[in-house]
């Protein structure tokens, strides 16, 4: 499992360039864009159960969901942030991508050590210490579990009409 | 003990009587903002639409803003997938190409009133907290949900108080105080929260409002607001609305607030945030003379009358400088037709100007206005991110319209203040 680490206020243009929002829609258009203006490696090199490690404010700026939505597909496990922009924040709920708010996990974190998270607990163990982080309120957490925001609402519509 | 602004109205459309913040609410906007992208959310979801329908007609604002007139056949394919969307579902409110910025012709169109819900697949739909609307930016995803259900949850901020007291100097304008403002709180200083500006704001038309709530996400801000006074009955009898047609909310004088700040508007000077980041705000005296290759006025933060009026005013009998190239972006053809019927369009166009449809234009970087690479470029919108134009080796410097304007003149950062001396 590879840690990505970034800093403070890392905005959505950087994680997937506005010129690019109306012509790429789908995980695999997406894709190779991901973080072009910030880690050229990154969409090469990403792999499946990877986490992001970043700072204060992460995913700042536009309503763009395809950062969210390449992130996840990517096969990122978590981004563990000292903190989230709010779009961003609800957008990854939508998803169905975790986030992890815990600023005492990105400040301990150095390379090269051991990473192991429990979502379960809401624990994130950082080379021999363990940090918890708090978990989404139950109705959203509901949404993240259905798969995101529309396999949810798909589920709902069917309920409502039976 | 009393309520917020965001609190107040939070409780009522979640029919409760008090809530604080943290509480999560199940609430139903009375409008859902799309632009551009309604062509990916309405794909998402094609086989509901067929089996449910949408759940009403009148609750999507949809206005083709972003990539106008369509810059390749792949845009031109979604603008037809939208009108033909809008089409067979009557589609109440919708703009087609060149009817102005989404959220100027939300505001305009009297589709944001005080005391509403709006929300919107766009980030900057926190301006509509100019006339005391609460109005805030969600994703394509939530947008098709909404599209569906009418309904969607809401967590209640915290609320931040900014005092504005005094007057502004000349030249000195609310895009200077907005900047001023997120260089002090930071760009993630205000994340989840809702900010009301209180103190002297009846001297910021509406207008000018505008241009601050716009910027509200710049610091984080769920959503931004002023109270509805006066100046905004005022607006909405200007565009034909009547104050029996809305029920204001303001907040109450004993409401709990997580921040205070206060700003006395004489100290604020004319700023400019430097590039890459809408926080990095500098008094104009330590960027002066910084040579500039492209000059933007207009966008939903500074595309209105009044900015073109400052604008106008500097620009009249001049010439931009040869080495610069100067785009007007008006905020809707209404504007548009207004600044021409001042005579605004021709001082611009005279002094070697550039005018670009109502839309967003070079704004996000897909068309009318790319940066090389090593150029920089002053612009009165909102974003200055590293790439946000097109171009990830260009700069982007966010100033007011009184700066720009002067500055395309000089082609470097000048103040405009040592201008109108002369």
């Amino acid at each position: 499992m590879k840690i990505w680490k970034y800093g403070d206020n890392i905005n959505t243009d950087m994680l997937f360039p506005g010129k690019y929002t109306y012509t790429c829609s789908t995980a695999e258009e997406i894709r190779p864009h991901l973080l072009e203006d910030l880690d050229p490696l990154f969409a090469k090199n990403v792999k499946e159960g990877d986490l992001i490690f970043a700072g204060r404010n992460f995913g700042c700026g536009s309503s763009r969901e395809q950062p969210v939505l390449g992130i996840k597909a990517a096969g990122i496990a978590a981004v563990v942030a000292e903190s989230f922009a709010r779009i961003f924040y609800r957008s990854s709920i939508n998803q169905g991508l975790l986030l992890i708010e815990c600023p005492e996990a990105v400040k301990a974190y150095k390379q090269g050590d051991r990473v192991g998270l429990d979502v379960e607990k809401g624990t994130i163990m950082i080379g021999s210490n363990t940090f918890s982080f708090q978990k989404l309120p139950k109705e959203i957490l509901a949404i993240r579990d259905s798969g995101g925001l529309l396999p949810y609402t798909r589920e709902r519509l069917r309920r409502k009409k039976k | 003990m009393g309520m917020t602004f965001a609190e107040k109205i939070l409780a009522k459309y979640g029919s409760e009587k008090k809530v604080v913040p943290g509480q999560i609410l199940t609430i139903k906007p009375d409008h859902l903002l799309m632009h551009d992208n309604a062509a990916p959310i309405i794909s998402k979801i094609q086989p509901e639409l067929k089996e449910y329908g949408i759940f009403n007609r009148s609750l999507p604002v949809i206005v083709l803003d972003h990539v106008i007139p369509a810059a390749a056949e792949k845009n031109a394919v979604q603008h037809k997938q939208i009108r033909e969307f809008v089409k067979n579902y009557k589609i109440k409110h919708f703009f087609d190409v060149g009817s102005g910025i989404c959220h100027q012709i939300i505001v305009e169109n009297g589709l944001a009133l005080p005391g509403t819900i709006v929300l919107g697949s766009d980030s900057h739909t926190c301006s509509y907290g100019a006339v005391g609307a609460f109005s805030s930016g969600i994703d394509r995803t939530e947008a098709a949900a909404l599209l569906l259900t009418g309904e969607t949850w809401l967590k209640v901020p915290q609320s931040i108080k900014i005092t504005l007291k005094g007057q502004l100097q000349r030249m000195v304008t609310a895009k200077d105080v907005i900047l001023s403002v997120i260089g002090d709180v930071s760009a993630s200083g205000a994340d989840y929260c809702s900010v009301e500006f209180h103190g002297n704001v009846n001297r910021f038309s509406v207008e000018e409002r505008f241009t601050i709530a716009n910027m509200g996400v710049e610091m984080g801000a769920k959503n931004a607001v002023f109270p509805v006074d006066d100046v905004t009955i005022n607006y909405l009898k200007s565009i034909g609305i009547l104050k029996s047609k809305y029920t204001a909310i303001n907040p109450d004088d004993d409401a709990t607030y997580s921040r205070e700040l206060t700003y006395n508007l004489t100290m604020i000077e004319p700023v400019i945030a430097v590039p890459h980041g809408v926080d990095k705000v500098k008094p104009i005296k330590e960027v002066e003379g910084i040579e500039i290759q492209q000059c933007l006025l207009g966008t939903c933060t500074n595309g209105r009358l009044s900015d073109f009026q400052i604008a106008a005013k500097i620009l009249k009998g001049k010439m931009v400088h040869p080495y610069v190239r100067l785009l007007i972006l008006p905020a809707s053809r209404k504007i548009y037709l207004d600044a021409l019927k001042e005579g605004l369009i021709k001082i611009f166009i005279e002094a070697g100007a550039t005018v670009l449809p109502p839309g967003c234009g070079p704004c996000l970087g897909a068309h009318q206005g790319v940066l090389a690479p090593g150029e920089r470029c002053l612009s009165t919108s909102n974003r200055n991110f590293k790439g946000r134009m097109g171009c990830n080796e260009a700069e982007i410097y966010l100033a007011s319209p009184a700066i720009v304007a002067v500055s395309a003149i000089y082609g470097k950062i000048t103040d405009p203040r040592k201008e109108m001396r002369k």
